[in-house]
């Protein structure tokens, strides 16, 4: 069994996943366009991924042997982007460049564009197969590197996943750990209205992957769940994560529209107060 | 300002579905974007969500259509034309079925979402597949005239929409012809043919070329095939040179198309506005015409080179 975190570490990371937030609710509103929605959904992972797991060099973005990062749902870049900034890949204030002409921050992350995007992403359903690729590739390479990746769970909708699951599973890709960034919304609705894909983790487990569930917000369960999922050999590990579209920002949180809608001036002042009442708490 | 094509789009689907009881309406998880939303909320039980998953949406649309409805299909045009190609080819058009697919959010003009989304290839990929029908309506008015030939026609047709505003170029006795070019100013020396939201473009830069002393014909060719030969061959013989203009990719979309007619008809010097051969990328959408050369101050400068290109 791996070990816990320490309560230290964790407090730690619960803060630059309210860093990232504060960056993500700040970047969205100076660019008046973008998705924070998804974005904050996915933070406490992708701190969790950045700070306590992944084996990546700020300074050497493109180190061989490192671990991969797939931000399948590319839409929440902002995310990607704060936690890559918040890491020191580059400076905070580019952030504030994010979807303007001539940025490195392209409304959906280009690898070509921005040292420490594993990927380019942005159609939905494409991301899990390039995550296999990668994965494989450091197999045929005897390589220690892991790949991640999150899917959204609207996005579970695409059948290109599924092509992407049953190659995953085919193959024993145990070295591929994805997320599913389960919020139950997309953009004209709840999943279960739109076009169900529930139920989630049963699906996975029928297509031979090692499933586990977790509260996607609790730094500590998806510390865990991912070491667990190196030790599941033999085949690739889903971690289903609850978590609640907005989450930090209480106006946005469940609620649909917030998924590709930028706060006004006076909002985001609203809410990055908000943030930063939570973090002193 | 007027209204976006997909605005106008959303608007007439309603007042279409008044109409036809055996119009069926799907979408891909982008109703309220696409505008389909409007449809929707009229005519709730003949609206259908897929989900995020569009090569499902071509395939339910074909078979709806083999069933007798009248599907009018709409996600982005990137998720249309890009990643349901092959299903809109086999499924749709090999066997001729009567589905409408109007994609928005074509071009450069989507803007911050960028290059993932700019679809720049979609008139392309459509032209190229047999009986397929490819219009490009240039404002609210042609779009309205568009959707609802599309309703009344039998096979398939790609209708290519905008996300921005775009002002208005039609009044409402204008009337569509499929297939047929519109000279919207006539001229001599030169001949501009633009499509979409390059024709109003295409119109300003008429005016500038006009103040320069050059006489200049602008032709509006929304219906991208099949095209009207006529017009391009009448357009060549009476100015001897030609400018196409398009927010799309240079190859491919109605700069090869023109030419096309011109190499097997009568050749003069031409010069392509379009998307040349790069990606887009994130930025407002005035500021991406601008640096991708989509501008009035371009098609002038094009004509201008184009006429100097005269024997
Ligand atoms: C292939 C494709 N189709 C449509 C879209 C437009 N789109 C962007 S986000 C989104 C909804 C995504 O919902 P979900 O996967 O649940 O993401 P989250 O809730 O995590 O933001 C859609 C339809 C897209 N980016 N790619
Ligand atoms: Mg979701």
């Amino acid at each position: 069994m791996a070990e816990k975190l320490t309560q230290e570490k964790v407090s730690e990371l619960e803060k630059y996943a309210q860093s990232i937030r504060y960056s993500i609710v700040e970047m969205v509103t100076e660019a008046q366009s973008g998705h924070p929605g998804g974005s904050l959904s996915a933070a406490d992972i992708l701190t969790t991924l950045y700070f306590a797991e992944m084996n990546v060099n700020p300074s050497d973005p493109q180190a061989v042997g490192r671990d991969r990062f797939v931000l399948s749902k590319g839409h929440a870049a902002p995310v990607l982007y704060a936690t890559l900034a918040e890491r020191g890949f580059f400076p905070k204030e580019e952030l504030l460049t994010l979807r303007k002409i001539d940025s490195r921050l392209q409304g959906h992350p280009s690898m070509k564009n921005l040292p420490g995007i594993d990927m380019s992403t942005g159609s939905l359903g494409q991301g899990l197969s390039a995550a296999a690729g990668l994965a494989l590739a450091a197999r045929l390479d005897n390589s220690e590197s892991r790949v991640y990746t999150v899917l959204g769970d609207g996005e579970l909708e695409e059948g290109m996943v599924w092509e992407a699951a049953m190659f995953a599973a085919h193959y024993k890709l145990d070295n591929l750990t994805a997320f599913v960034d389960f919020n139950g919304l997309q953009i004209d609705g709840p999943i279960s209205e739109v076009l169900s894909p529930l139920p989630i983790p049963e699906k996975w487990t029928a297509f031979n992957w090692h499933v586990i569930l977790v509260d996607g917000h609790d730094i500590q369960a998806i510390y865990d769940a991912v070491q667990t999922a190196k030790t599941i050999k033999g085949k690739p590990t889903m971690i289903v994560a609850q978590t609640i579209k907005g989450k930090g920002v209480c106006q946005m949180e469940n609620i649909a529209d917030w998924h590709g809608k930028a706060p006004s001036r006076e909002q985001c002042d609203l809410f990055l107060s908000q943030l930063n009442e939570l973090e002193a708490e | 300002m007027g209204l976006a094509t997909r605005e106008a789009y959303g608007e007439i689907l309603k007042e279409l579905g008044g109409k036809y009881e055996n119009i069926v309406v799907l979408d891909a998880d982008l109703s309220k974007s696409t505008k389909t939303a409007v449809f929707a909320k009229a005519f709730p039980q003949r609206f259908f969500n897929v989900g995020i998953a569009e090569q499902n949406l071509m395939g339910v649309g074909a078979g709806l259509a083999a069933g007798g409805k009248i599907p009018f299909v709409s996600t982005f045009a990137m998720f249309a034309a890009g990643r349901a190609f092959e299903q809109i080819r086999n499924s749709i058009c090999y066997p001729k079925l009567n589905v409408k697919i109007a994609a928005t959010h074509a071009g450069l003009t989507v803007g911050e979402d960028g290059a993932s989304h700019q679809a720049i290839e979609d008139v392309s990929l459509m032209r190229s597949i047999p009986n397929m029908t490819v219009i490009v309506p240039a404002d609210a008015e042609e779009t309205r005239k568009a959707v609802a030939f599309a309703a009344e026609y039998d096979g398939p047709v790609y209708i290519r929409l905008g996300r921005m505003a775009v002002p208005d170029l039609f009044a409402a006795d204008y009337t569509f012809e499929h297939g047929k070019a519109v000279q919207l100013e006539d001229g001599k020396d030169v001949t501009i043919i633009a499509t979409g939201i390059m024709v109003g473009a295409a119109k300003e830069a008429a005016k500038q070329l006009q103040d320069a002393g050059i006489s200049a014909r602008v032709l509006n060719i929304h219906t991208i095939k099949p095209i009207d030969k006529d017009a391009i061959v009448k357009a060549a013989a009476d100015t001897g040179a030609i400018v196409t203009c398009e927010e799309h990719s240079i190859i491919g979309g109605l700069g090869s198309a023109v030419a096309e007619v011109l190499v097997e008809n009568s050749p003069v010097p031409m010069e392509r506005i379009g998307v040349c051969d790069t990606f887009g990328e994130s930025g407002i959408p005035s500021a991406l015409l601008k640096k991708y050369h989509l501008t009035a101050e371009d098609i002038a400068a094009a004509a201008k080179k184009v006429i100097s290109r005269k024997k």
